[in-house]
């Protein structure tokens, strides 16, 4: 039967099951081809820590958010209108955020009893009234499944696993997706029977909503009006690890990197790994300590050298990167930040390794910090670190987070043409050479590596006198290296362009930096659209602030900074500008709700 | 490809003595410290090796002996406590056409950085390991190490060290280094052999040195060093011979008794069929001899060496393979991915 289609600007949809029903896979496949049909989007893939949580408890679900829309979009969402709940420990951890009369597709099957207690429930929450402010759709996903496989001599198990492609194809019927893509990706990813068992199930599910009326309408959002160019969807941690790659390219640095296993820092790993015909070393380390230590090592003799962590393996790394400072070597350090302290929320996002980026080294050991802003800016981020690194000769500190780094959105994918090539030469000249003679401008020293005849030295972690770079203990030498190289990272804001408000810059000033800049972005837009008088600052450089920060602070009538912390930049920008700014500040492990982000802005305006 | 691996092109090397590669900075071991004997051997040898000045990078974590690399005229790193290994392994997998060489010691290699020992040992990655061995602390002012005897009594065990001390060639064995040496710091000549033979071996060349620290740990090694007791208490190990000590006409061997340990005989031409024969490449024996304690001899020399991969010779052999593949090191369509689309203008 032909259902009307209507046509919408904006959906989220939500997918959520046990951490084994296959959801981030789902999720990641409806993105893509979302993506191939031309919509902007923004991901938000949510799990937990442990791989495989007891089957159907809450502490076991998983679930990946998708929003897409023929709009320009900066959020995965707050509310979805589309939740596919693969079992009842699922619906009850996301049932309070679908939209009041949202569409809520269940699989029928696993709402028995056995599996309601496994979800801590005293009664089956389809019938006990939670979801009585739904769009219930009821859907035998497990039997119809096993139906469309059935003569492929699956076995009991790997029929069920197959059923996460049902639901997809359901999805794909709903919004008028093409299943092509998917398709093309299962033939290449599954061996026989799995690739048609698989296939199976997603046509399954497509037809099923196709003849079944469970659904009154089905849906299209049209394409949205991107720049031209080409196009891909891209996670922050991808991005990053683009970024690196195109870095190493401009340079002519050989890429070096120095990592330890760190959810959610890890997938930048494995992305480098497979580069390797670019001659990029990926070198897995027996720890943090040696994955920073290795990184400053190849630096040494010329490469490029990353080392990419999360909170914890930062910590671990503090002391080398004290001499890294010292010896003024250039390496990029990637924190992808998640929820601390220590284990914390290992899968789950946060801001607060801003400090600890900022100041946690010993020893007056300033390093410059900046800090990426959507999955694709991860990729400008990375690059940008690397020219400052090179350029002045310094080790750079990168903050992204969890948030950002799974998360993904269309990225225009720059033409070679315009990644400009910026050449470092290693110094080969030894007239006139010593190992801590600067450049004026930006105080770099020189890159003179082992293997160039006539520039043999010594560099370590004594003090080092200025210019001749030997040992020193000299009192006045020290305190003219601890301030030459607090003034070498203040010079960057020479070489980093100054800041600009979106909106008004008299007004409410909502402040921002890192990955929040999509939700706080939205949440400005939106109150501009009510009348409100409101700008919007958003941060890249941490350290050096650009030169035209204190203006623009001291410019507004008041002043917001939202970030996933206890207030760490707002601190920072009160100690510095003398500024009394105001704090919105969230640690749960999610990125800021933009209804809550405007309702602050709104009760602020008033 | 980096510029310097295309540039290193082979030329003649230039003659050096030992003063080529002595550094312009002042010297600052205690007088009379052991530190000074080994870094004259190391710069005799150098000298000797014909490898261009340039090629060589000698790293260093901390304490007395990783101040070593500032007295070095070549290139140099002197990094953080326990560490070395790591950068000089990031440094060869970077660079590996430099001579790299490490200097370590009891405390920056087996306690703070046991980690990285172990692991530079078992990835076989192309370097000399140097290990001043003083079974002390000193640049901190004399606490117990981890080769401090049990019983030990110094400032931080005044009733002294219930600790287990490690034997570091038995544990480079258990590491799975691929050639594990043991010298003195007075043994001169034989100490200038096992550096040439390090630094001749392909992989990670680990060699113990005993070195007295003579303000903290006077006459550790006094009773071998003693010339007089010399031949009853060391025994000088080489491949393919009968592992024999003793002095002139008091001869002594090892032989393997039934519980596969080693005994000393006295030896006489109706026992010598029973004596072991030193073979380096049998990490069994290696591990037995590397054990020797009083009142047995103590054992100098190549204790064991295999050949086995290198590592960064496996990981850029990954990196030609892949280069060498239709399509490879193509920018542009690493950063399109597998499901580009266009958007028309």
């Amino acid at each position: 039967m032909q259902r009307p289609l209507t046509t919408i600007d904006d959906v989220v949809i939500r997918f959520v099951g046990d951490s084994g029903d296959g959801m981030q896979l789902t999720g990641t496949q409806f993105t893509n081809t979302t993506a191939l049909a031309g919509n902007d989007l923004a991901t938000f893939p949510d799990f937990p820590a442990e791989i495989r949580a007891p089957a159907g408890t809450r502490a076991g679900v998983s679930g990946f958010q998708v929003h897409f829309s023929s709009k320009d979009i900066h959020t995965p969402g707050d509310a979805p209108q589309v939740l596919i709940a693969m079992n009842p420990a699922a619906l009850v951890a996301n049932i309070k955020d679908l939209r009041k009369g949202g569409l809520l597709i269940v699989n029928t099957e696993k709402f028995v009893e056995r599996e309601w207690q496994k979800a801590d429930l005293q009664a089956n929450p389809l019938e006990d009234g939670t979801v009585d402010d739904f769009q219930v759709v009821p859907v035998q996903i497990a039997k119809l499944t096993k139906e469309a496989v059935k003569d492929l001599g699956l076995s009991l198990k790997d029929t069920d696993r197959c059923k996460n492609f049902f639901a997809l194809g359901m999805a794909y019927w709903l919004f008028s997706r093409d299943t092509a893509p998917t398709k093309t990706w299962i033939k290449a990813k599954f061996k026989a029977p799995f690739d048609e068992a698989n296939i199976r199930a997603l046509e399954a599910g497509w037809s099923y909503a196709e003849t079944v009326e469970l659904f009154h309408e089905r849906f299209d959002v049209p394409a949205a009006h991107l720049p031209a160019g080409t196009y891909r969807n891209i996670t922050g941690n991808e991005a990053l690890a683009l970024g690196l790659l195109t870095a190493s390219h401009q340079t002519g640095l050989r890429l070096f990197l120095g990592a330890y296993p760190i959810t959610p820092a890890s997938d930048v790993l494995h992305y480098l790994a497979k580069f390797k015909d670019f001659g990029v070393i990926t070198f897995q380390a027996e720890d943090e300590i040696a994955a920073v230590s290795a990184t400053i090592g190849a630096a040494f003799g010329g490469a490029l050298g990353v080392t990419t962590s999360s909170g914890p393996g930062i910590a671990l790394k503090g002391e080398a990167l004290g001499l890294a400072v010292m010896t003024e070597l250039p390496i990029v350090v990637v924190d992808v930040q998640r929820g601390g302290p220590s284990t914390g929320l290992p899968t789950k996002t946060e801001q607060s390794d801003l400090m600890i980026a900022m100041y946690g080294r010993h020893g007056e050991a300033p390093m410059p910090v900046l800090a990426a802003c959507t999955p694709a800016d991860c990729f400008v981020a990375a690059t940008e670190a690397a020219r400052i690194a090179t350029s002045f000769m310094i080790p750079v500190m990168l903050l992204t987070d969890g948030y950002i780094a799974n998360g993904s959105e269309p990225w225009r994918v720059p033409d070679l043409s315009e990644l400009s090539a910026t050449p470092v030469v290693h110094r080969t000249e030894p007239e006139g050479f010593a190992p801590y003679k600067r450049d004026p401008v930006t105080l770099a020293r020189p890159w003179a590596v082992p293997g160039t005849p006539g520039l043999e030295h010594r560099i370590g972690g004594l003090e080092k006198q200025d210019g001749t770079g030997n040992v020193s203990y000299d009192p006045a030498n020290h305190e003219h290296m601890v301030r030459l190289r607090a003034d070498k990272v203040r010079r960057i804001e020479d070489a980093i362009p100054p800041l600009e408000v979106f909106g008004d810059a008299d007004g409410l000033l909502v402040v921002s930096w890192g990955g929040t800049y999509g939700s706080v972005r939205t949440a400005v837009e939106e109150a501009r659209a009510q009348g409100l008088r409101v700008g919007h600052l958003h941060l890249r450089w941490l350290n050096p602030f650009p030169k035209n920060l204190d203006e623009l602070l001291l410019g507004a009538e008041r002043v917001l900074v939202c970030e996933l912390n206890l207030g760490q930049l707002v601190q920072i920008l009160r100690a510095r500008f003398l500024v009394d700014a105001l704090s919105y500040a969230q640690v749960q492990g999610k990125p800021f709700k933009v209804s809550a982000l405007l309702a602050r802005i709104q009760t602020l305006s008033a | 490809m980096s510029q310097h691996e295309a540039t290193a092109e082979e030329q003649p090397t230039p003659s050096y003595t030992k003063k080529d590669f002595m550094s312009d900075q002042t010297i600052r071991w205690c007088p009379g410290c052991g530190d000074y004997s080994i870094l004259s051997q190391v710069q005799t040898v150098f000298a000797e090796l014909g490898v261009a000045r340039e090629r060589f990078a000698v790293l260093s974590g901390i304490g007395c002996s990783s101040r070593f690399p500032y007295y070095m005229n070549t290139y140099g790193f002197h990094t953080i406590h326990g560490r070395a290994p790591a950068f000089a392994t990031g440094l060869k997998l970077a660079r590996p056409d430099l001579d790299v060489w490490q200097i370590t010691g009891d405390g920056d290699a087996l306690s703070i950085g046991g980690n990285h020992f172990i692991h530079v040992l078992r990835r076989n990655v192309d370097m000399v390991l140097l290990l001043f061995n003083n079974r002390i602390y000193g640049l901190t002012k004399g606490q117990y190490s981890p080769t401090s005897e049990e019983g030990k009594k110094t400032k931080s065990t005044p009733m002294g060290s219930v600790d287990h001390p490690f034997e570091p060639c038995a544990l480079a064995l258990g590491a799975e280094a691929s050639f594990v040496a043991r010298t003195v710091d007075v043994f001169t000549t034989e100490q200038r052999e096992v550096l040439r033979a390090a630094h001749e071996h392909k992989g990670t060349s680990f060699v113990e040195i005993w070195q007295n620290c003579n303000i903290f740990n006077d006459g550790a090694f006094a009773d071998i060093t003693d010339k007089k007791a010399r031949a009853e208490k060391v025994i000088f190990v080489e491949n393919g011979q009968p592992l024999m000590f003793g002095a002139e006409g008091a001869r002594k061997g090892l032989r393997l008794s039934r519980r596969l340990e080693l005994e000393v005989i006295d030896v006489t031409d109706d026992n010598l069929g029973e004596v072991l024969v030193h073979d380096e490449t049998n990490p069994v024996l290696a591990m037995l001899v590397s054990r020797l304690k009083p009142p047995f001899p103590v054992a100098m020399g190549v204790l064991f060496r295999t050949s086995r991969a290198l590592y960064e010779v496996g990981v850029h052999h990954q990196l030609e393979l892949a280069h060498s593949r239709p399509g490879a090191a193509d920018l542009r369509k690493a950063l399109l991915g597998s499901s580009p689309w266009t958007v028309a203008g």
